[in-house]
Order: C-alpha cells, then structure tokens, then sequence
C-alpha cells in the first residue's frame, strides 16, 4: 500500500523543480562569468572556446551522444557521494571506490570470460560495486568508531587505488601486444556493454536513471530514506528516537562506495573495453561537484552531469584549439561551488 | 649498501621533506586556531607554480620563492573568505579550493612545461665541510633546507610564548571562551590562515624551485593531504612535525632507493607507500590523537560545527 | 569562621582605583591588605553595588519583577530562590549578558550602564557560571593569562605563576599552575576560575550555584576562600538554591520568588523555615485528578533500577546508588532542583546513558545494555525538554517526524513504502484525544516552540506506550496545552501504563503524582506518596537538608 504523501507534496515538487533550474542558471551564469575573465587575463578567447564547445558537441547526433558518454559515469559518482551526503557524510573518494570497482570487475571479465553476456555483465557489476564497497569500508569503520573523518581517510585511498591498478596492468594482467601503452587484454565481448543507435552511448545509461530514480524513490519513499533524512537532519535527535546511528553510517557509505565502483564498471566495460592506467580523468571529484552543486537532488544531479559533461567536453576544445591544459576546467567547476558556498543573500530561499 | 647510498636516502629524505614540513608547519598553525585546510593541495600547486614560472621569467630564485610564498598567502585568505566570514562548511571549502588549485596552477604553468631554471644554490652547512665523508654533493643543501628546523622552532615559541599564539590556540579550542576574553576570533583566524598559507607557499617554492627545479601538473602528488595527515600524527605540535616529515620523506625517499638497487617491488607499490603509511598511522593513531586535537576541530570533523 | 551577621562592613568603594583602571593585582592585593589593617564597621554606608526596579520580561515569563537588590562590599550575600525564580537572569543582567527592561544599576551610588560582559568587566563586576569557561588543554596559568588584561605581547610566565601564588596563598586557592585544567578536579577548577575573576580585578563576585559540582569537603574549602576574600572586601554574591550552606556563609539573604524579592534577611534573623516558606509559599490549586486506582505489587514493576550509577562527564551530575521502582497504573514524579540528576535518570531508563553500575530492568527483563531502539520497542516513550533540539528533525515535516520512532510499524513492503494514510490516522487520533491542533504539512521548526512540544508529546503518546518519561512535560506551554498534556498523562496511566514525571512545577507534581520522589545531587533523598508530605517539606529536600521520613516502598 504505497502512498503519495498527498497533494501539498505534489505541488511542492513542481516549486522545487523550478527553484532547482533558477539556482543553477544563476551559478553558472556568475560562475561562466567570471571564468571567462580569468581566460581573457590568460590571453585566450572564451567566446570563441564557448562557440567551439557548442558546436561540436550539441550541433551533431553524434557529438551530443558523446556528451552523453561523458556523462554516464558522471552520474554514479554525484549518487555515490549524494547518498552518503543525506546522512551528514562527505565521501570524497569516489575516484579510488572506481578504480577498485573497475579492478575487480576486470578480474571478473578475466576470469570468468567463457560466460554468456546475461552471466557475465551482472557478475562484473556486482564485482564492481562490491571493489568500490569494500574501498570505502575501511574509512566507514574508522568514521563510525569516531576515529577519523572520512574525507581523510577516502582522499588519501584516491592516492592508492590507482597505483595498485597500475601494478595489476603492468603485472599479472599485462597484455603482451601493446608494449608502448599497457593495458590488459581486450575483454571479450561477452564482458562489454552494449552501445546504441551506432554511437558509443552504453547500457549504463539505462542503469543511470533507473538509479537515479531508486535514489530519489529510496529517498523520498521508504523507511530507510525516512531515517536517513533524519539522521541528516538533527543525528542527536535521531539517536534519541532509536535509529541506530553506527549500522547506518557504515551502510550508507559503503553504498556509496558500491555506486562509485559501478562507474569504474561501466567505464571500463561499456567504453574502453580493457583495463587501462589512469582511465578516469577525475569521475570521483567531478562526482562530488556535482552532488554538492545540485545539493543531493536526483533531477539536480541528471541536469548537473550533463551540464558538466559538456563543460569537460569544452576542456578538451579549450586543449585542442587553444592550447590549454585540460585541467583549466577545474578553474570553472571551482567557481560554481564557490557560488554555491559564499551563499550570497538571494540563495537564503534556496537551500534545497 | 654503501655509505653513500645510506647518504643519498638521508638527502633524498631531507629534500623530500622539506617542503612537507614547510606545509605540516603552516597547517599546524591554521588547525589549532580551528580551521582545517583540505585544499592545501590546490595552494601547494598554485604557488608552485607561480614561483617556477617568476623564476623562470626572472632568472632570479629567490624573487621566484618570495612570489611563490605571497601566492600561498593569497589562495588561504580565498579559503578564510569562505570558511570565516561567508561561514561555509570547511570540509567542502577546502576541496573547493583545491579545485581551484589545479585549475589555476596548470593555466599558471602551461607556458613553464619543461622550462628549466636556475633553482636555488645548495651549499654545504659551514662547518660539516670538514668531515670528508659528508663532503659530498649528496649533502649540499639549499638555504630553505637550512631554514626549516630554525624556522619550526620560532613557530613553537609563537603559539607557546607569545600572547599572539595563546589567543589562536585559545580560538581553536573555543572561539566562545576566546571571545569572552576579548579576542577577535574571526580576525586571528584570518592571520592564521594568512601565515598558513605563506608557509605552504615556502614548501611549495622548495619543491619547484629548489628541489625538482621543474613544473608539471599535478606535482605535489598529494602532499597536502600528507600534511594533514602529518598534523594529526605529530599531535598539532610544530617539533613532533619535523620528525613526521622526514618518517614520510624517508618513505619517498626509501622508495627511491628501492627501486635504484634494483630490488623486484613494482613501483607502483611503492608509489602507495607514502599513503598507505599514513592511513596506517591513522588508523593506529586517529583514535588517540583525537584528544589532543584543538576541541573545535573536533566539531568540524564531526560535521556538527 | 566568623559568623558574626554583618561582618565587617567596608566601603569596598575606597579601595585604590574607583576608576575602571586596569590596575596592577599586586597593586590592589597591597590595598586591601592595608584596608584589613584598618576595619570598620560602618552601619548604613552606601552599597557598592545597588539594583533598583529591575524588570525584565522574556517572551512567556516575566523573569524579574522590579528587584531591587543592594550588595555591599565585605559582604556574601546569598541569592536563594528555586528555579525560574529569576537570581540568574538577575546576576546576568548585572554582568552584562541582558539588558534590563527598566531598572538601573548604580555602583557606588553612580548609575552605570553594562552593555556587554566587558563592560562589567571593566567595572570590575566579574561572574563565575555553572558551565566553566576553561579550556581543559590548557594549562591553569594559561587559562588565567587569557583573561590577564595588562598581558605582555611576549608571555612572562613566570612573572604570571608569581601573581597566581601571591593571590592563592592569601586566599587559599592553592592549585599547580602548571598542571593541565584537563587533569584538575571540578573543586580544583572551579578555583582556577575564581583566581581568573581575581586576578582580572574584578572586585565583586558573582558566584552561580558554585557548590552543585563539589563535593561537601570541597563545599568547606570554597567558604574557607570566600571568607578570606570577604575580610579583604571583595563583595560576593552568592547564587544558590541550598538553604544548609547559606545559613553557614551568607551576611545577608535575599529570597526571589517567581521574579519578585520575597524578602531580604540578615543571616542572623533567618531560619531554615523561614527561608523555605519564602521560597515556596505557593497555594495548591485544586486540579482534579481521578482517584487512583489501586495499585498490586504482586505485579511486575514497569521500570526498576537497582542501585544505578552513571558517571556525567566534567560538570554533568553523577547518578549515585539509585533504587527505583514504576508499576503499572502509577505515576511517578521526580522532583529537585535542575541539576540534580533529573536529566541523567531520564536518559539513562531511556539508554542514552550507559549505567556504570547496577541493573536497569524493563518488564521484567534486563535492559542494562540494550540500544534505545530496543528500549523504545518495548514500549518506552520519552519526552524531553527540548523539542527542536532533541527530538525533531528541524526540516522534515511534521508528519515525517511522527513516524521516526516507530518507522518499522509503518513500513510496507519490508520498508520500501511507508503508510503515511495510518500515520496520520494514528496521530489524529491522538490529536483529538488531547485536543491539539497543528498543521501535519510544514517542516517542524516552522512550528511555534509550543507547538513543536505538542507535536513531540503527539508523537509519544501515541502507539500506547507502556512506560512514559516526561521531562519538562509543561514547560514553555500555554495553559490550555499544560492542562491537555497532563489529561494525557492520567489517561495514559488509566490504561495501565507507568510514567516518571520530571518536573520542576511542584504544583504539577503533587497534583499529578502516585509517588514522588526527590532527587539531589545525583542522589534520591526521599520518597513519598503527596499525601504524606507538603510542600515544605519537599522544599527542604529540594535544597539540601534533610527531613526524616520513610515511606513504604
């Protein structure tokens, strides 16, 4: 018997789905601002790098599909750091929770390669995300036990989990072909996800928004949501009213590690085919600006990853044409969450 | 293993450290006035940056540590304008800063890839040339290396012996108390930034300008996040940070080695070794050192401040 | 000790610096040693400080009611009353932290103006709080050379730990300078902060319930100090609610009640009775309550507590040796001073607070080291004083918030939908059986801070709970909502369930009440059904002394 919280809620969504598209217009149009200035100080042309982004990438079917496989991964990450942010936790590790997912799903795609896709593809996902949960359990134990803040503890874990994958491809995984770029083997087939339409948009995709709607669903509809939220809320409060603080923290962080794992998976699985080093040009931290730019709301979170693939597709313009280093593009994402965080006064409203 | 290469990783050590206790020194002062700086990566990489690309225009070193030092002051006062005054929850702050650092540090850095400068000259400490076994160019340092211990020291007498570090130590355990004694609490956390910031942009000078003497992206490798490890592992006092900085530039340093005697690890294990360490030490340490820690920090970290 | 009544008298006014200097403490600790060479005892002389009409009105409470209160120097002067009888807001408008309605403060028969706690400071006004302002990882010469205000840019600590010993040897306040505030008993502590107000110059203390976290040895050692710093003609005020230890310290007694002077007493004109009748003169209105049904101790006890200790944390109060028992169909009221534990006791049936000795059983059953999920599941529910704060979740609606505690009864499909039609269901229910009204849509802090109690009270009493603990049921509520809340209560022990009733109303207790019980200073020091006692008598209890009664349980 799955009920509405009826129609105060109803109109309620429809105000916070207009709030939600205000704020952002607002923070990027301040945030593009000012980085514009920063790249004509820098000598470049930003109208000209805005006029380039826009037309390879929202001119063609094809470029927009690969804005779209831009942002696939982006959309797990900003989950796996919103679903922990509800409980008051800052999971800034999503980039080494990706890499382990996206290692163990390799050895699951190595070892069990005879499988049919219907086995395998599964197998490797839950392969994934249990890489990526297990990478966060260690700084969910030491947060529980009020030892360490998780933001340490997971940043530093983003410095290991690379290297270690490093290790595996240059070792035990290496493919014997290619002697100037190390990688694994090519998975087979059966261990890819299957693209659409001819482009390279994959079943991550779907597995995007049906988590996307499991996020907003969870949230919004069920107990644990419900509790979540109020350990979100008021955690002293919460433990007065008997939600067990400890088992949720734990829980809450591990799934997110699970989501950030499966971004390793689908990368890796539905894009490149193969393990390589260094294959995430940053998913776990762009996955934090997100969440925390859209403040952990799921329709926040599809617009924001699109709006940051493009913003990344223009980092690679900005290289290709004028020369600058893809990393500027954090200039640009650092503004907006400054936006977001000087909260200037007309935000007071706002707060999601 | 010859003397000369136990020499080479006490040096390497020494080089690596260096600019890590430059920076555990200066987070050390902003901690225990309260304010935790998670994005001293992103101030490392600015002001490394902006002092390898003034050297390099100028030919001139130590203009190039002096702009790298006032580049770190400046990133930190960014980060005081939103912790402080605009009262934004440190933690994300700090990652935003960081951000920022990367981005800047690569538009700072793009025309500098692969330049190369005249970094700062290393000389032997007068007095140890006698001795023959350390007159080697495995022991010749530069002055920055000479000035950190000295300079570690003068921090432990600020926030121990002067009026000015009973105040911030007093903001950092409880800006109300502080308050009621008559302390501008939002004013010396300003400072303590300020100086935070400065010191980060001597280490980061160190590692660009005296050190590897070139600029690549990303080149701090994490030694910002070491460095908070490395406060919370020296207990927030100035003296335990030189020995926390050269355990971890020993690990770089010993990593080095490992792979120079041709010993089978792969390097990109060893590659984890600095961080692995440090998770390590917090896992042993965290819980313990919990309680030294500056009473508001704890609230910071515990997401309720 | 000198119990002569007045002490001596002396115009603390002459002491060398009339002007608000900041003076060198060796300087004045040299005055005043010359004034003790030369006492008088001048009847009439003007007070040092004087508080006339003072009135300050708080959104649902007027906290003080045209006071006026005359502190001379040389002087401890007590200030006796329960709580909310307004010494508190009092001393805090003297020291700064409010600002009176209509009233004026003169010092030295000047009126001055206290804006902010450096004003008083400046006037040398210095106050001592319940909740110690000290760092505990700093040491005591550190923690004292914060407030020093002449401290030299580059610290002279040994110039400071001199000052520290001249001053603690004279006034018996003997403590390692060196020693971590951290490592120091609350007696020690509290010495260091008396050493902080001296050593900052102040010239009148105000000391708030100073003798709550000591321990009676402790108690004699503070009034040794405050003696000495009398003769030197220091003026103390003495805020305390113990009627025991101001007959043994105080010159003079000023009894508030309900924000207005009940009177105003030398030491020598007053008596225990006296002073309990002044603090607690109150007429019982009649409110009716159904005879209680009578009560089978065959049965098993709701609630038992067998010799229950908990260790609060620095200058939290320490649960001691409780035995308690809740049967069914009975309410229980605690009653004492706040601060006595009364907190503690609810928290720790709840399983907030772990027990560090003895056994807590629920139904029968040990719950010594159960969670409070668990506790709650049997059938426990707590209401506690402060809503937003301890019981809510300030953004969620408050519809949301009634289903936080028992979100498994209304979880569907093993969690993944809730049944809000049956939350609200239930709690209109409830709504209509105490006659509230509130919007069930809003976030919970839009709520009026009456209402927000309301909705806590709601969300407790619904799902028949067994075992009820209310602390500060009433407080912060209208009339009308007191009345419901309480109907609540009796309807809720009609239907079989037990309730330990927390209140500082002692109307509310003795008229609620199967048994009332009194707690102080962690400990219960009486037990009786309200028939067998008055309020006086209570009141006694309340503050310290003691009263010989058994009572049958």
């Amino acid at each position: 018997m799955s009920q509405n919280i009826d129609t105060p809620f109803r109109t309620s969504l429809l105000i916070s789905t207009m709030r939600v598209i205000v704020r952002y217009l607002i923070i990027f149009l301040v945030a593009f601002v000012l980085f514009g200035v920063i790249l004509l100080i820098a000598g470049k042309d930003p109208v000209l790098a805005i006029k380039d982004t826009f037309s390879s990438t929202l001119r063609s079917a094809y470029g927009f599909s690969e804005v779209i496989v831009k942002m696939i991964p982006l959309i797990f990450a900003a989950i796996a750091v919103a679903l922990p942010s509800r409980v008051g936790l800052i999971n800034i590790g999503g980039e080494g929770q990706l890499y382990m997912g996206a290692w163990l799903a390799t050895w699951g795609a190595l070892t069990f390669s005879p499988l049919p896709p219907w086995i395998l593809l599964p197998l490797m996902m839950l392969l994934g995300m249990i890489g990526g949960s297990l990478w966060a359990f260690i700084p969910a134990f030491l947060r529980a036990r009020g030892l360490v803040n998780e933001t340490i503890t997971t940043l530093l874990m983003n410095y290991v989990a690379p290297s270690l994958v490093t290790f595996f491809i240059y070792g035990p995984w290496r493919s014997p072909g290619n002697a100037l770029y190390p990688q694994t083997v090519d998975f087979v087939p059966a261990a890819r996800l299957p693209t659409f339409w001819g482009t390279r948009v994959h079943l991550g995709l779907v597995i995007d928004l049906v988590l996307l709607v499991w996020y907003w669903y969870v949230m919004k509809y069920t107990r644990w949501g419900l509790e979540m939220r109020a350990i979100g809320g008021n955690p002293q409060a919460a433990r007065r009213n008997g939600i067990p603080l400890t088992t949720y923290i734990i829980m809450v962080l591990c799934l997110g590690g699970a989501l950030a794992g499966l971004a390793g998976m689908s990368e890796i699985s539905g894009i490149h085919g193969r393990l390589r080093p260094g294959f995430s040009p940053g998913f776990g931290y762009l996955g934090f600006l997100i969440s925390w730019l859209s403040g952990g709301n799921p329709i926040g979170i599809l617009v924001m990853s699109f709006v940051m693939a493009l913003v990344t597709s223009g980092g690679d313009i900005l290289q290709i044409n004028q020369g600058l280093p893809f990393a500027v593009v954090n200039i640009l994402l650092a503004i907006t969450l400054f936006v977001v965080l000087a909260r200037p006064s007309f935000w007071k409203g706002m707060k999601a | 293993m010859s003397l000369l290469s136990i020499l080479g990783v006490i040096s390497s050590a020494i080089f690596s450290g260096t600019s890590l206790l430059y920076t555990t020194l200066g987070e050390t002062i902003d901690e225990r006035a309260g304010i935790v700086n998670l994005g001293l990566e992103g101030v490392l990489l600015v002001s490394a940056s902006v002092g390898f690309a003034v050297t390099s225009q100028t030919g001139n070193p130590y203009l190039g540590v002096l702009a790298a030092t006032l580049a770190g002051g400046l990133m930190n006062l960014l980060l005081g304008f939103l912790v402080i005054t605009r009262r934004a929850n440190q933690l994300a702050s700090g990652l935003a800063v960081m951000f920022f650092g990367f981005g800047l540090s690569a538009l700072i850095g793009k025309p500098y890839v692969g330049a190369r400068i005249n970094g700062l000259p290393r000389f032997i400490m007068p007095g140890l040339s006698s001795i023959p076994a350390l007159n080697s160019s495995q022991f010749k340092f530069d002055i920055l290396i000479y000035l950190v211990v000295p300079i570690a020291i003068l921090i432990w007498w600020l926030l121990f012996r002067t009026r000015w570090g009973l105040r911030l130590r007093a903001v950092g355990e409880n800006a109300n108390t502080a308050f009621a004694a008559g302390c501008s609490p939002q004013l010396i956390q300003y400072q303590a930034l300020f100086l935070c910031g400065l010191l980060a942009g001597l280490g980061a000078a160190h590692l660009s300008i005296a050190w590897t003497m070139t600029w690549a992206e990303f080149m701090t490798a994490g030694r910002g996040f070491i460095a908070v490890a490395l406060v919370i592992f020296s207990k927030w006092h100035p003296i335990r940070a030189i020995a926390g900085a050269l355990l971890f530039g020993g690990a770089v340093a010993f990593q080095l080695l490992l792979q120079a005697s041709g010993i089978a690890i792969s390097p990109f294990l060893l590659d984890t070794l600095p961080y692995v360490l440090t998770v390590l030490v917090l896992i042993a340490w965290g819980g313990t050192r919990k309680h030294a820690a500056p009473a508001s920090l704890g609230r910071v970290y515990q997401g309720t401040e | 000790m000198d119990h002569n009544g007045l002490g001596s008298l002396r115009l603390a006014g002459g002491a060398p610096s009339t002007a608000p200097e900041k003076g060198n403490p060796k300087v004045i600790g040299n005055s005043l040693a010359m004034n003790s060479m030369a006492r008088e005892s001048t009847v009439g002389a003007e007070p040092l400080v004087a508080l006339r009409g003072i009135t300050k009105a708080f959104p649902n409470v007027l906290a003080n009611d045209h006071v006026d209160l005359d502190i001379y120097g040389g002087e401890i002067h007590a200030l006796l009353g329960e709580n909310g009888a307004g010494k508190s807001t009092l001393m805090k408008i003297l020291y700064g932290f409010y600002r009176a309605d209509s009233g004026r403060i003169l010092l030295n028969g000047e009126p001055v103006s206290i804006r902010s706690p450096h004003d008083a400071r400046d006037l040398r006004i210095g106050m001592l709080f319940q909740e110690f302002t000290l760092i505990p990882a700093f040491s005591v010469t550190e923690n004292i050379a914060l407030f020093l205000p002449d401290l030299k840019a580059v610290l002279d600590i040994k110039g400071i730990y001199h000052r520290i010993n001249v001053i603690s040897e004279r006034y018996n306040l003997q403590v390692n300078p060196q020693a971590m505030v951290s490592q120091l008993s609350i007696g020690e502590q509290q010495k260091v902060e008396i050493l902080k107000l001296l050593l900052s110059d102040a010239r009148v203390l105000i000391l708030d319930e100073p003798t709550r976290v000591l321990a009676p040895h402790e108690v004699t050692a503070l009034f040794r100090v405050l003696d000495s710093l009398r003769k030197d003609g220091y003026a103390i005020i003495l805020i305390t609610h113990k009627i025991k230890e101001v007959l043994e310290c105080a010159d003079r007694i000023t009894v508030l009640r309900g924000g207005r002077v009940a009177g105003s007493l030398l030491r020598s004109d007053s008596s225990e009775d006296k002073l309990v009748a002044m603090m607690f003169e109150k007429e019982l209105s009649g409110l009716q309550v159904s005879p209680k049904p009578a009560l089978d101790s065959s049965v098993l006890p709701l609630l038992e507590l067998r010799g229950v200790e908990t260790r609060g944390e620095g200058a939290e109060t320490s649960l001691k040796a409780i035995d308690l028992k809740i049967y069914p169909g009975e309410i229980v009221g605690v009653a004492g001073v706040s601060g006595n534990g009364q907190k503690e006791l609810g928290d720790v049936v709840l399983g907030l607070v772990k027990c560090v000795r003895g056994t807590k059983f629920l139904f029968g059953q040990d719950y010594t080291n159960r969670s409070i999920q668990e506790v709650r599941k049997s059938g426990v529910s707590f209401v506690p004083e402060d809503p937003l704060t301890m019981a809510a979740a300030p953004f969620m609606t408050v519809l949301e918030n009634m289903a936080l505690t028992h979100s498994r009864r209304y979880a569907r499909l093993g969690g993944l939908a809730m049944d809000w039609q049956a939350v609200k269901t239930d709690v209109e229910d409830t709504l209509e059986k105490l006659g509230y009204s509130f919007s069930l849509y809003v976030p919970a802090r839009s709520l009026s801070g009456g209402n927000q109690q309301r909705m806590v009270i709601v969300r407790e009493m619904t799902h028949n709970p067994h075992l009820i603990i209310a602390s500060y049921l009433t407080r912060g509520l209208d009339v009308q909502s007191a009345i419901a809340a309480r109907q609540a209560l009796i309807q809720a022990r009609e239907s079989g369930a037990g309730v330990l009733l927390i209140s500082e109303d002692l109307e509310e207790l003795f008229t609620l009440s199967d048994r009332l019980i009194v707690l102080y200073g962690g400990k219960i020091v009486g037990t009786f059904e309200p028939e067998e006692t008055n309020i006086y008598d209570v009141g006694h209890l309340m503050t310290g002394s003691e009263v010989q009664h058994v009572s049958k349980y």
